[in-house]
């Protein structure tokens, strides 16, 4: 029973919360409603059965609680908002490119107004449905600050008249790159969860994103870096499930069995690639990062990867994205071509600015390891467990400490 | 649903002849589409005068409130339907007056 609840929440979660938006105009009550009615299901299910329409059935359950909340409210407040909220006599809204009420709500709570991190924060929390403490862990603050947070900016929404809508075409490019970011920073929360007590890869997320990104492409199929984004989730993704032992513990990429990879999903990956690459537009970062996935998932084995390639596509993406991790991941690629102590060279320089990022340790550690100081390499390994917060990789990091001779 | 669009100067000065210009035609269009509330340009911080009269008897204090490189220098009030038209307008408003500006919702 706890999993069919489970179930819907994730299958349903953001359509209710969408729905209710578009209904009563307030996120608030949306939310609030929609976790009433999730908490109703968990009463009544066991002893009800599961209804044959679950999502039809949270649906109306969450917009009874709701209208039970403003009536409630509004016996102090005004009656006419009541009436008007209750009897939705509102002429039904003018078609837009696409009717899904969670791709507005996805550009409400990514809207240009609101701070990077409040836009994530409330996409995580309507539109992905996670509890403020999952995402409180996954960006490392504390529950009261990530709720203030999530307050601070529904109340924007609703005080500066933040709309429930997707933006207009011409408005549409200019607003979409927020979007897509938020997107890529939910979809890698989910490929790499960072709380100790949830599923080291959080499918419900790497599919949520994805789902959404696939929307937004049909609403811009000639946005190249839709298409990119698009294209470097799938080639992400089909390695999910060699990703991750029996045992829980994070599988690298040279060791991983790519009998497991899902080819249709590569196959889509590539699709979208090559479809860049005919375009002959300059690409941006994610048709870059999705190109470099391609070339991996292209090798039928570790030792087949095009390294010059994948080095070659590095040095581009350094030209756009000047960030320490980006460099630190091209000189993950430079150690196959030109050997571990070069790339040492290249990451120990950006120790300043990542000194409190597990990955680079990590990374450090297997350069140390395979250059035969061990001792470093140990120190360098201890240093990544300690700050790396998902649980398959700590696993993974801890068994290659415990090999070094 | 009404907004206040403040025009912040951050050591311009006056508006040249051809800001002034420009603003006038924002605000003609801003009548011509159904937004113009009420507008106006503010002199100089150094002409503000500060009251208090929280305590026993009204005090009057020379200058602004605040001490700041930035400043009010105008605003519009202006009526729109959501924040999308009003960043619209706002940055049509901050080309014509070359300022920066803030845009806040009133309660």
């Amino acid at each position: 029973m706890s999993d069919a609840i489970t179930r819907a929440h994730r299958a349903e979660w953001a359509r209710v919360v969408a729905s209710l938006t578009r209904r009563f105009g307030d996120l608030d009550i949306a939310e609030e409603a929609a976790a009433e009615a999730f908490a109703t299901a968990v009463e009544r299910w066991p002893a009800d059965g599961v209804p044959p329409n679950p999502g039809a059935w949270l649906t109306t359950t969450a917009n009874r609680k709701a209208i039970d909340r403003i009536r409630r409210e509004s016996k102090r407040e005004d009656k006419h908002k009541e009436a008007h909220m209750v009897y939705d006599d509102d002429p039904p809204e003018p078609p837009v490119a696409i009717d899904d009420d969670r791709l507005r709500l996805i550009f409400t709570c990514c809207h240009p107004a609101l701070a990077m991190e409040a836009r994530l924060a409330l996409t995580l929390r309507m539109v992905g449905g996670l509890s403020m403490p999952e995402i409180a862990r996954a960006f490392l603050v504390a529950d009261a600050a990530m709720g203030q947070r999530i307050t601070r900016a529904k109340a924007k929404i609703k005080a500066a008249r933040i709309p429930y809508r997707v933006p207009s075409t011409e408005d549409l490019p200019a607003r979409v790159s927020g979007v897509l970011a938020v997107l890529y920073l939910v979809f890698n929360e989910g490929y790499l969860a960072t709380g100790p007590d949830t599923d080291p890869v959080r499918h419900d997320l790497t599919a949520e994103a994805i789902r959404l990104t696939r929307l937004i492409r049909t609403l811009l199929p000639d946005d190249g870096e839709v298409a990119g984004l698009l294209a470097l989730m799938l080639l992400i993704e089909a390695r999910r499930t060699a990703r991750v032992s029996a045992t829980g513990e994070l599988v690298a990429l040279d060791e991983q069995d790519r009998g497991a990879w899902d080819q249709a999903l590569i196959a889509e990956g590539h699709r979208l690639v090559r479809e860049r690459l005919a375009a002959g537009v300059a690409p941006g970062r994610y048709q870059i990062l999705a190109a470099i996935n391609a070339v991996h998932t292209s090798a039928g084995d570790i030792r087949d990867t095009d390294w010059s390639q994948v080095l070659a596509l590095y040095d581009q993406l350094v030209r756009l994205d000047r960030s320490p991790v980006v460099a630190l991941n091209r000189a993950i690629a430079l150690a196959e071509l030109d050997g571990p102590q070069v790339a040492l060279a290249a990451v120990d320089r950006l120790e300043p600015r990542l000194a409190g990022y597990h990955a680079y340790h990590a990374t450090r550690a297997d350069l140390l390891r395979r250059l035969g100081r061990s001792q470093e390499s140990r120190a360098a390994y201890d240093k990544a467990i300690e700050l790396a917060g998902n649980t398959a990789e700590t696993a993974y990091l801890t068994r290659r400490r415990d090999q070094l001779g | 649903m009404q907004y206040l669009i403040s025009v912040i100067d951050d050591g311009t000065g006056p508006a040249t002849p051809k800001e002034d210009a420009a603003i006038d035609v924002f605000n003609d269009r801003l009548r011509a589409e159904g937004h113009w509330v009420f507008a106006g340009g503010l002199a100089a911080p150094e002409t503000a005068t500060v009251i208090d009269n929280r305590g026993e008897e009204a005090l009057v204090t020379d200058g602004p409130f605040v001490e700041s490189k930035e400043y009010l220098a105008g605003f519009w009030i202006i009526e729109a339907a959501d924040l999308d038209v009003v960043l619209k307008l706002a940055a049509d408003g901050s080309k014509a007056c070359h300022r920066k500006i803030e845009v806040r919702p009133f309660q």
